[in-house]
């Protein structure tokens, strides 16, 4: 008797709530972006778990490029949160609503 | 309780605290180590997985690359009064916290019924062999051959980018 599926289902639906929480309730436009990081590495536990446990190796590759376009994403995200801190000096993501009609 | 079931509860219950402390944490850097802690846990359950090349890359990409990069860039920005950025405790957040827990509620209800006989409890027989590097590198250079010369495309757009974005207007 193994762990089921469904355990590692459910860690993951917990974790990516609180990645949601996260990214809801914090200002921190740093922090906001991890939040996001642990919400793309709930997903992926979701889908390892359903490679294993189906025996199809499509599931794993998926993930191998979600952490390639992590990787960008966080190399243009933490750019952007540099060339923003640079003009507004904040990082609160309430201060920065220039996009905001 | 076999020693795996012993492990996926102790590295639940560890990552499940890391992630909720790296929502609390007032200070970045602590978040960004207790996200730190939560890789980890996730490169362990894709070994329980039997998914190796995942769990290094987990380690080393993750862990070695982007979560060093947030860390190089929360002390770039040298953010020095935390005072300023004080979350609001107000009605929103209640709402917040309310709703997620009604989410978490319902797909832990809906997960355990429809487990119920256990949603398969055991590891395909074949799980051992495709996560290996040889079984990854099989599919990653046949069957998904295209999407893995795209990723390279991508990866060069993102340099690109992130040196445009960040460099000093002239």
């Amino acid at each position: 008797m193994g762990i089921p599926l469904s355990w590692y289902l459910t860690l993951s639906a917990i974790m990516f709530s609180v990645g949601v929480a996260g990214v809801l309730l914090r200002r921190n436009v740093i922090v906001v972006f991890m939040c996001i990081e642990l919400m793309l590495n709930s997903v992926n536990l979701t889908l390892v778990a359903f490679s294993s446990f189906l025996g199809d190796i499509t599931g794993q590759v998926l993930v191998f490029f979600v952490m390639a376009v992590a990787a960008a994403e966080a190399a243009v995200g933490l750019a952007i949160v540099i060339a923003l801190f640079r003009n507004k000096k904040t990082v609160n993501i309430d201060e920065i609503n220039i996009l905001k009609w | 309780m076999t020693p795996e079931t012993l492990a996926f509860f102790f590295l639940a219950a560890f990552a499940v605290t890391t992630a909720v402390m790296m929502v609390l944490q007032r200070n970045p850097v602590m978040s960004a180590i207790c996200l730190i802690g939560n890789f980890f846990a996730l490169a362990a359950f894709y070994l329980l997985l039997r998914a190796q090349l995942l769990a290094v890359l987990q380690i080393v990409v993750y862990t070695g690359a982007i979560m060093v990069l947030v860390v190089f860039v929360i002390m770039l920005l040298n953010l020095g009064d935390e005072e300023r950025l004080r979350e609001r405790f107000s009605f929103s957040m209640g709402l917040v916290l309310a709703l997620v827990a009604g989410f978490v509620a319902e797909l832990a209800t809906i997960l355990f019924t429809a487990g119920n006989p256990p949603l398969r409890a055991e590891l395909h027989p074949q799980a051992e062999a495709i996560g290996t590097v040889e079984g990854m590198g099989t599919a990653m250079f046949g069957k998904f051959l295209l999407p893995f010369e795209i990723t390279s495309l991508l990866l060069l757009a993102a340099i690109v980018g992130a040196v445009v974005l960040a460099k000093k207007k002239a």
